[in-house]
C-alpha cells in the first residue's frame, strides 16, 4: 500500500489520462460539491429559525382578554372582560404545578422626561418575574423587587436604549426619570436578545402603576413560563386547560374565541418543529438523491475506465503481472482519485458556504454551513462506493486471460 | 526447454467446439532459433498462446524449462511469464502512455525491482537495440520498427528463457523486418531460446529450424540449410 514505486506508477497512469482523471473527479466533486451546498443552505434555513424564535422565552404564554362573541349563560355578546387580582391568584392556585414564572400586567404608554430630553414610552407595570419571562439582561444595577411590590416603590428598570436616548453616553442608574408627571429612580438598565423594541421598555412595581392607573385591581394580560420539564404536547394541553377554566370563570362560551385569548409559544415552536423536521426530511432526500447520482455516475465511469483498459491490462499480465496486481492497481487509483476529488468538491462547497455568509439572510439564510462529519460522511461513502464500482471490473478484467484481453481493441 | 506432448486444444463456437490443435509434439532445446510457419487459422497462434501460458490447454503435457505446466491459476501464469518468457507481439502491445525505457522496464517493476535497478537495466537493453536515445520517446512518436526493438528490448529486460515473437515482423515493411530479423538472431546467438511465428516464408528462412503446422498438426520439421554468406 505506501510502496513508493507503486504510488508512482499510479500518479504516472493518472497524470497520463488526464481525461478519464477529469471525467471521474469531476463528478464525485460535483456530488460532493451540490452535496455540500445544499446541506449548508438546509442548515442556513434552520438557522433563521432558531434565530427568529429566539426573542423570548420558548416556553411562555401570554394571556389577554378581549370582548365576547357569543351569548353564553344569559349574558349578552360584545361583553367586555377584564381581569382583575382576584384572577391572579386563581391563576396561580390552580396551576402551580405547571407554571414556573407569573406575572400580572398593565402596559401603558407615558411621557418620559428627563433635564431637556424626553420621549414616549410604553410603560409596563410588572412583578420581579417578568424578567426572566421576558429574557431580559440586567447589564446595570438590578431589576424590581419583591420589596419594591410591597412598598409600592416609585422605582424603574429602563431597556439600554431608552438610557440611550435620555441619557445619551451617561449612565441612568439612580437618576430620576418624569413619567407623565411622576418622578422614578432608576434602578437598573437591561438589554434584550429580542431586539431594538424589546430594549425601549420601561419595567415599575406591578402595584405602583395599578395603584396609580387601575383603581379597581384591573389587569390588563398575564405572561407566564411553564416548567421547562413539560413536553410540547403537554404544554399545549397546559393552555388549552388554563383557557377552559379562565371562560368558565368568566362565563364565557367555550367556543368564544376572542374574549379570552391565549398564546402559547410552543404552538409557535410545535409548528417550527414540524416544519424543521419536514426541511430536514426534505434536505436528507435530496442530500442522499445526489449521493446516489453521484455514486451512479462513479460506477459508470469506473465501468468504462476498466473496459478501456482492457488491453493495457492485458500488456501488462503477459509482462508478468498477477490478477492481484491489477486489482490493487485500479481500486488505488479510484481511491485516491475519488479521495482528492471529493475532498476538493468539499473545500469548494465549504468556502462558497462561507462566502455566501449572510449575504442571503432576506431568503431566509443565515449561517449557511456544514457539519464536518456529515461531508466528510458523504465523502467516505463516495470512495466506498467508487471502490466498489472499481473493484468489480477490476476483478472481472483481472481475471479474463490475457490473450483475450490483448485481442480487445 | 519446450517439450509438448500430444497437445489438444478446441474452441467453443456455440454449441460446437473448433478443434484448434490435434496432438502436437514439438521438442524445442535451449539455444535454438525456431519457426513456427502455417497460413491463418493453422494453430499457430493457439500454439504460441498456449506455451506463452496465455492460454490453457486441453490434453498433453507442456514442459517449461523441465517443469510440467497444469493447474496453473493466474497469478502462478504471472510469475512464470515474468521469469521465463518474453514476448514480441505483431501489434507492438507497448503501453501508449509510458515512453521507451518505461516500457522497457515495466516486466522488471513486476519483478519487484527498485526504481534506479530497473531504469538502469533498461537503459542497457535499449541501447543493446540501439534506441538508447530514444529513451525519453513516446511509442506515438517511434516508428514501427523502433517500437518493435524497444519491445524487443522489454522482452529481454527480465533475461528470459525463450523469447516468443508472434509475426514480429508482421507489421513492418522489409527493410526493417530483415533488421528486428537480424536483432533476434543476435539475440539467439547470445545464447537465447527464440521462438518465431510468421507465414513469411522469407522471415521463417533466417531462423535455424522451421516447423510447418496445418490444421492443427505438424507436417514438416526440418533444419534450414544455411546460406553461406558472400
Amino acid at each position: 500500500m505506501f510502496d513508493l514505486d507503486r504510488w508512482q506508477e499510479i500518479f504516472q497512469t493518472i497524470s497520463k489520462n488526464k481525461l478519464r482523471t477529469i471525467l471521474s473527479g469531476f463528478t464525485i466533486a460535483f456530488a460532493i460539491l451540490l452535496f455540500t451546498l445544499l446541506f449548508g443552505i438546509g442548515n442556513g434555513l434552520k438557522h433563521t429559525f432558531e434565530k427568529q424564535f429566539a426573542g423570548d422565552s420558548q416556553n411562555s404564554v401570554y394571556i389577554n382578554s378581549g370582548s365576547t362573541t357569543k351569548p353564553y349563560k344569559g349574558l349578552q355578546s360584545g361583553r367586555q372582560i377584564q381581569f382583575r387580582n382576584e384572577d391572579s391568584k386563581f391563576i396561580n392556585e390552580k396551576f402551580s404545578g405547571e407554571i414556573q414564572f407569573f406575572s400580572p400586567n398593565i402596559q401603558r404608554n407615558m411621557q418620559a422626561i428627563y433635564k431637556g430630553e424626553q420621549n414616549r414610552y410604553n410603560v409596563r407595570g410588572v412583578y420581579p418575574d417578568y424578567q426572566p419571562l421576558e429574557s431580559a439582561v440586567i447589564q446595570d444595577g438590578r431589576f424590581l423587587s419583591y420589596i419594591d411590590i410591597k412598598r409600592r416603590a416609585k422605582v424603574i428598570a429602563i431597556g439600554r436604549l431608552v438610557e440611550e436616548d435620555l441619557f445619551g453616553a451617561k449612565s441612568a442608574l439612580g437618576k430620576n426619570i418624569n413619567l407623565d408627571g411622576i418622578s422614578y429612580k432608576v434602578v437598573g438598565v437591561f438589554n434584550d436578545p429580542g431586539g431594538d423594541n424589546d430594549e425601549r421598555y420601561i419595567y415599575a412595581p406591578f402595584t405602583t402603576i395599578q395603584g396609580m392607573y387601575k383603581p379597581n385591581d384591573e389587569v390588563d394580560y398575564f405572561g407566564l413560563t411553564f416548567n421547562s420539564k413539560l413536553s410540547v404536547d403537554e404544554a399545549l394541553a397546559f393552555s388549552n386547560l388554563l383557557t377552559k377554566v379562565l371562560k368558565e370563570k368568566h362565563n364565557i362560551d367555550p367556543r368564544d374565541q376572542s374574549a379570552i385569548r391565549v398564546r402559547n409559544y410552543a404552538e409557535g415552536t410545535k409548528n417550527v418543529q414540524q416544519f424543521m423536521t419536514v426541511l430536514n426530511v426534505i434536505i436528507l432526500f435530496i442530500g442522499i438523491g445526489t449521493l446516489i447520482a453521484g455514486i451512479i455516475g462513479i460506477s459508470n465511469i469506473m465501468v468504462y475506465i476498466v473496459k478501456e483498459r482492457t488491453k493495457e491490462l492485458g500488456i501488462r499480465k503477459a509482462l508478468g503481472a498477477t490478477p492481484k496486481s491489477i486489482i490493487g492497481m485500479i481500486l488505488m487509483e479510484s481511491i485516491f482519485i475519488t479521495a482528492l476529488a471529493g475532498y476538493t468538491g468539499l473545500m469548494i462547497g465549504v468556502f462558497a458556504l462561507r462566502a455566501l455568509g449572510d449575504s442571503l439572510e432576506k431568503y431566509f439564510i443565515i449561517n449557511p454551513s456544514v457539519e464536518t462529519y456529515v461531508v466528510v460522511g458523504a465523502t467516505i461513502i463516495l470512495i466506498i462506493a467508487g471502490t466498489i464500482a472499481g473493484y468489480i471490473p477490476a476483478k472481472r478484467a483481472a481475471s479474463i486471460k490475457p490473450i483475450v484481453a490483448l485481442n480487445d481493441e | 526447454m519446450i517439450k509438448i506432448e500430444k497437445l489438444h486444444k478446441s474452441y467453443p463456437i456455440g454449441k460446437d467446439s473448433l478443434h484448434v490443435l490435434k496432438g502436437l509434439d514439438l521438442h524445442i532445446k535451449e539455444g535454438e532459433f525456431v519457426a513456427i510457419m502455417g497460413s491463418s487459422g493453422s494453430g499457430k497462434s493457439t500454439l504460441l498462446n498456449i506455451v506463452g501460458l496465455l492460454d490453457g490447454h486441453d490434453s498433453g503435457n507442456y514442459y517449461l524449462n523441465g517443469q510440467l505446466i497444469e493447474n496453473l491459476d493466474e497469478k502462478k501464469a504471472a510469475i512464470l511469464r515474468n521469469k521465463f518468457l518474453g514476448f514480441v507481439f505483431q501489434s507492438f502491445n507497448l503501453i501508449t502512455y509510458k515512453n521507451a525505457l518505461e516500457n522497457v522496464a515495466l516486466p522488471l517493476y513486476y519483478q519487484g525491482m527498485g526504481r534506479k535497478e530497473r531504469n538502469e537495466r533498461a537503459l542497457h537493453f535499449l541501447d543493446k537495440v540501439g534506441l538508447k536515445d530514444r529513451a525519453d520517446h513516446l511509442p506515438s512518436e517511434l516508428s514501427g520498427g523502433e517500437k518493435q526493438r524497444v519491445a524487443v528490448a522489454r522482452a529481454l529486460v527480465t533475461n528470459p528463457k525463450v523469447i516468443l515473437a508472434d509475426e514480429p515482423t508482421g507489421a513492418l515493411d522489409s527493410t526493417t523486418s530483415h533488421s528486428v530479423m537480424e536483432l533476434l538472431k543476435e539475440i539467439n546467438r547470445e545464447g537465447m531460446t527464440v521462438f518465431v511465428i510468421t507465414h513469411e516464408e522469407d522471415i521463417a528462412e533466417e531462423t535455424d529450424r522451421i516447423v510447418r503446422l496445418k490444421d492443427g498438426v505438424i507436417i514438416s520439421d526440418e533444419k534450414v540449410l544455411k546460406k553461406s554468406k558472400v
